[in-house]
C-alpha cells in the first residue's frame, strides 16, 4: 500500500494514501474541530466546521472528505478558518430554534460545544425563527425539527449500520428537513426497528427518548463504534 | 476592608430588566457574600433588585441587560440605557439570543400571538389587551440586544451562574476587559 506525504501546521506527516485530511490529522494528534462526522459512518462534509486551508489552492476543504495528496502542505487553524468555523457555528445557531434552556440536550450537546470551541459568545447574523414541527408518532422517541442542524448523521446511522434506512433529506436550501419513510410520521414508518442509534448519533436534543426532559438526554456513542468494531474487526466484546 | 478601597472612585452601576424571567437577577443575588465586597466599589444608580430610583441616570459606567427586546417600553428602556452606559453587557441567553421569549416569533408577529395567548386559550371573557400608554404594545418580534443597540460584553447563560457573573464584572472594577472563553464563561442554556 503506498503512503503520502504532507505537512499539517508545519508537522511532517505519512499516512496510506486514500485517507482523508481528518484522518491524517487525527494520526497526527493534531485536532481539526468537526460536528457531522461520525466515528463508524461514510463522511458527508454537511457541517463546514471541518474547513482547512491547503496551499495553493484557492478554496477551503471540508478536511473529512479531502483525501490526501503528496507533498500537500495542510492548515487547520489560521485566523481566517477561526473566522469561518466561528461564522458556520452562528449561521446554524441563527438557521434553526436553538433554546439551549429548554432542550434535552442541553449540557450534552455536540452542538453547544462547538460553540464553546469556536469562541462564539453570541450570533452575528438575525436569528431566523423558522416555522418547524415536532414529530412524537413514535411510541419510543421524538424528533424536534427545531433542533436539528442537518448533519445527515441519523440518516449515515440508519442507512449504513442498521440498514433500514428510515431517513433521508427531503426539500431544499432553508427548506431541507429530515423526512422519515416516504416523509410519513415516523411512527407509520414500518421500516424503523426502534434501535435507537439515530437518538445516539443526533449530536442535539433533535431526536430524542420520549420522557427525557430539559438537560436530560444521555446517548451511547460507544454502542455505535462497538457495532462498526464488532462487524469490521469481530471485536464481539466492549 | 482597607483604605485605598473607601477612597477609589465607586463605578456607577445599573441593572434592567426587559423580556426575561428576573432568573439572571436572582443568579446575581446568588453572589451571596460578594455582594457586599461588590458594594465597596460600586454604586448602584438603577436595578429593580437594587435601587429606587425610577429614571435611569446618565453618566452609567456597567449596565447588566437582562432579557429580550419584546415591547415598545424594552425597545425605549434599551436605547435610553445604550446612549447613558458606557459598558453595556448583555446578561443572560434572553438577552444574548432572545431565547424563551423569543419562542414567539415561530408564531410570526405580535397579532397571532395575542390571538393565540387572550382569546383561543381565554377561559373566561376572552379579549385583547387594550390599554394605550398603560399596556405596552408587543413589537412584532423579540430581538436579542445586540439586534437593538450595539452591546459591548456577552455574557450567555440561563441563567449564567454565579461564578461567571463575577468573573465578569471583577475585571471590569480594575479597568479590565473580561475573558469572555471557555465553558465557565460562555456555555448557553
Amino acid at each position: 500500500m503506498s503512503v503520502r506525504t504532507l505537512t499539517i501546521n508545519n508537522i511532517p506527516v505519512a499516512v496510506e494514501e486514500g485517507k482523508t485530511i481528518l484522518e491524517a490529522a487525527k494520526e497526527a494528534d493534531i485536532h481539526i474541530p468537526t460536528l457531522c462526522h461520525l466515528d463508524g459512518v461514510s463522511d458527508v462534509g454537511a457541517c463546514r466546521l471541518c474547513l482547512v486551508e491547503v496551499e495553493n489552492i484557492n478554496k477551503l476543504l471540508p478536511a473529512c472528505v479531502t483525501q490526501v495528496t503528496e507533498e500537500m502542505v495542510v492548515h487547520t487553524n489560521t485566523p481566517k478558518l477561526q473566522e469561518y468555523r466561528r461564522m458556520a457555528v452562528e449561521l446554524i445557531f441563527a438557521e434553526g430554534n436553538h433554546v439551549c434552556a429548554i432542550c434535552v440536550a442541553n449540557g450534552n450537546c455536540e452542538l453547544q460545544d462547538a460553540a464553546i470551541q469556536v469562541g462564539m459568545d453570541h450570533t452575528r447574523f438575525p436569528y431566523r425563527f423558522p416555522e418547524r414541527g415536532v414529530d412524537v408518532s413514535h411510541p419510543q422517541f421524538g424528533i424536534d425539527h427545531n433542533r436539528c442542524i442537518l448533519c445527515t448523521r441519523c440518516v449515515r446511522v440508519c442507512d449504513e449500520i442498521e440498514g433500514a434506512h428510515v431517513w433521508d433529506v427531503a426539500q431544499r436550501g432553508e427548506n431541507c428537513y429530515i423526512a422519515s419513510g416516504l416523509s410519513q410520521p415516523w411512527g407509520e414508518v414500518d421500516a424503523c426497528t426502534s434501535c435507537g442509534k439515530c437518538v445516539d448519533a443526533c449530536p442535539t436534543g433533535a431526536i430524542f427518548r420520549q420522557g427525557t426532559t430539559s438537560a436530560e438526554k444521555e446517548r451511547d456513542r460507544a454502542k455505535l463504534e462497538f457495532v462498526v468494531n464488532a462487524r469490521s474487526k469481530q471485536e464481539w466484546t466492549r | 476592608m482597607n483604605n485605598q478601597k473607601l477612597t477609589m472612585k465607586k463605578i456607577k452601576f445599573a441593572t434592567v430588566w426587559l423580556a426575561g424571567c428576573s432568573g439572571c437577577h436572582m443568579s446575581f443575588l446568588d453572589m451571596d457574600e460578594w455582594l457586599i465586597e461588590l458594594a465597596n466599589y460600586i454604586d448602584v444608580v438603577y436595578s429593580p433588585v437594587g435601587c429606587d430610583l425610577k429614571e435611569y441616570p446618565v453618566g452609567v459606567d456597567v449596565c447588566l441587560v437582562e432579557g429580550g427586546v419584546a415591547n415598545q417600553d424594552n425597545l425605549e428602556l434599551i436605547r435610553e440605557v445604550r446612549a447613558k452606559t458606557k459598558t453595556l453587557i448583555s446578561f443572560g441567553d434572553c438577552a444574548v439570543t432572545a431565547n424563551v421569549p423569543g419562542m414567539r416569533n415561530m408564531l410570526g408577529g405580535a397579532e397571532p400571538v395575542l390571538k393565540r395567548s387572550y382569546l383561543e386559550l381565554g377561559d373566561v371573557t376572552p379579549q385583547l389587551p387594550n390599554e394605550p400608554g398603560i399596556v405596552p404594545e408587543l413589537l412584532d418580534r423579540v430581538l436579542p440586544v445586540h439586534e437593538v443597540v450595539s452591546v459591548d460584553i456577552f455574557m450567555p447563560g440561563c441563567p449564567p451562574d454565579a461564578a461567571r457573573i463575577r468573573a465578569t464584572i471583577e475585571p471590569l472594577l480594575k479597568g479590565e476587559q473580561p475573558k469572555m472563553e471557555g465553558r465557565a464563561m460562555i456555555k448557553f442554556g
